[in-house]
């Protein structure tokens, strides 16, 4: 009982927490100067793991994708097949859970560290308004960064889809990419990517959260990164499927 | 209570966490330019009292002023404002440990000044100069000893020049001869400035050179305040142990 009081107090908490953040996201003036510098420790500092992740997730994609297509006699539509996988599902999520590991873990134990050693409490002594200069910035540069991470991500798998092929085929890169993108329509890219912004706020609130509110030291410090990760990534799952859900509907509405 | 203007006052302030008083009823004030040193065993709300004067917690009960302004009528603008006239030092100097010591010590400057690059730079040396630490502008808190970084602290707290400073435990951790130093600095910052401190410390030898008036809290209550000799004349058992704690000093 006393486990589930906590959760619901803990999950209260957080909400109260989201809404302040979006409030401080829709409050000027921003601090432009950390935004930036927040955009390139989350976004910049995170591509080397994205474009590796999304070259190998693009090859291994690319082998599955051929040993089924191969049945039917369709290697033709394997580019096809590949960007329709990365562009409207892979590419989004992986990005989601990637960055969630590598930024939430990294925010979490920022800011729970500032806390423990009254940094925070120094900032505010300052005159100046933690939550907007610490949280908003983070959250907001999460909803920056998450949509271009998940772009280079899919591109990167596409050309890892591409070297897979060269081993087996003699395609060029010019056809390959031409057949790649011959059955994908805009909004197909777009709005999975767009719902990206949504996991950024995910991954930014919720880091921020647990690293504002840890607490003894550094094990409180650790204990704030590792549930940064966990709680990100699997509010980060719930919300995709119902985003997907949305997304489909709004794409069948269109359609009809 | 004293009608005259009062740089900080506290009235019937009560705090407490989790069901434990740690404040309870706690009156007391501090004159424009002087010092008030608040002593009194770990666990006593010394530190809370000062965060509760910053606002950076709040009462459950009671009033705290601030230059006359009281803390919990004021909205965040003013919060803000007043803060601007405010200096903390706190106890591990909370140096914000990805920036320089210049950097640190510019932080506030940068946030609510127009100066110049320039004048900001002259200005952080002026202020490092004072706590003479002028040749260790690039190093990072974590290349500081412990004395150094509670001299940056102060530079940092000072940057602003506030009219109140708040200063949490500067003898912590430090050798008598580092404590010495700080209490002088302390000192000529008062005397030079007319800035109103208040300062928590263990160390009796330092209350008694840098207070105007000491403040003895003991489980949440203030069991005793005057100056230095009243203290010493005292029959309450705790003030007299505190005061002759520090008979070798």
């Amino acid at each position: 009982m006393t486990g589930f009081r906590r959760l619901f107090s803990e999950a209260g908490l957080l909400s109260v927490f989201a809404s302040r953040a979006i409030r401080g996201v829709l409050q000027r003036p921003l601090e432009l100067r950390e935004i930036v510098h927040q955009v390139f420790e989350i976004g910049w500092r995170s591509l080397p793991l994205i474009m590796m992740s999304g070259l190998a997730i693009g090859v291994v994609l690319s082998m599955h994708t051929r040993a089924t297509m191969e049945r039917f006699g369709a290697e033709a539509l394997i580019p096809t097949a590949l960007a329709i996988a990365l562009l409207s599902e892979t590419g989004p999520l992986m990005t989601g859970l990637l960055v969630a590991g590598r930024v939430g873990a990294g925010i979490g134990a920022e800011l729970g560290g500032m806390k423990v050693t009254e940094q925070i409490d120094a900032l505010e002594s300052l005159a100046v308004d933690s939550f907007h200069y610490l949280a908003v910035t983070r959250v907001i540069a999460c909803m920056i960064a998450l949509p271009i991470l998940t772009t280079v991500l899919n591109f990167s798998g596409l050309i890892g889809g591409y070297l897979a092929e060269t081993v087996i085929s003699d395609v060029s890169l010019r056809v390959y990419f031409g057949q790649a993108f011959q059955g994908i329509a805009f909004a197909d890219y777009i709005l999975p990517t767009v719902k990206t912004t949504v996991f950024g706020f995910i991954i930014g609130t919720v880091s921020s959260f647990l690293g504002y509110t840890a607490t003894g030291g550094s094990e409180g410090v650790g204990r704030a990164s590792t549930r940064s990760v966990v709680l990100s990534s699997m509010l980060l799952i719930v919300v995709n499927v119902v985003l997907v859900r949305i997304i489909q509907m709004w794409l069948r509405d269109r359609a009809l | 209570m004293s009608s005259s203007v009062q740089a900080i006052r506290f009235e019937s302030v009560s705090k407490s966490f989790d069901g434990r008083h740690v404040l309870d009823d706690v009156s007391f004030d501090v004159p424009p330019g002087t010092a008030c040193c608040i002593m009194g065993r770990s666990g006593t709300g010394k530190s809370v009292t000062l965060k509760l004067l910053m606002g950076l917690l709040k009462p459950e009960s009671g009033r705290i002023y601030v230059n006359d302004r009281e803390l919990a009528a004021l909205n965040s603008r003013e919060l803000v404002a007043i803060r601007k006239t405010m200096g903390f030092l706190f106890q591990y100097s909370a140096l914000f440990d990805s920036l320089s010591v210049a950097e640190n010590v510019a932080f506030p400057l940068r946030r609510h000044t127009r100066m110049t690059d320039g004048e900001i730079q002259d200005s952080v040396r002026e202020r490092l100069a004072e706590v003479g630490l002028e040749n260790e502008l690039d190093k990072m808190p974590l290349e500081l000893s412990g004395g150094m970084r509670k001299r940056v602290g102060l530079a940092r707290a000072l940057a602003l020049k506030p009219s109140v400073l708040l200063v949490d435990e500067p003898s912590s951790g430090l050798d008598p001869i580092t404590t010495l130093e700080i209490d002088n600095l302390l000192m000529d910052l008062k005397a030079a400035n007319q800035t109103t401190m208040v300062v928590v410390t263990h160390n009796v030898p330092s209350a008694r050179r840098i207070g105007d008036k000491l403040v003895v809290l003991h489980e949440g209550h203030i069991v005793m305040q005057g100056k230095a000799e009243e203290l010493d004349k005292s029959k309450h058992e705790v003030v007299r142990q505190f005061m002759k704690s520090g008979e070798g000093g």
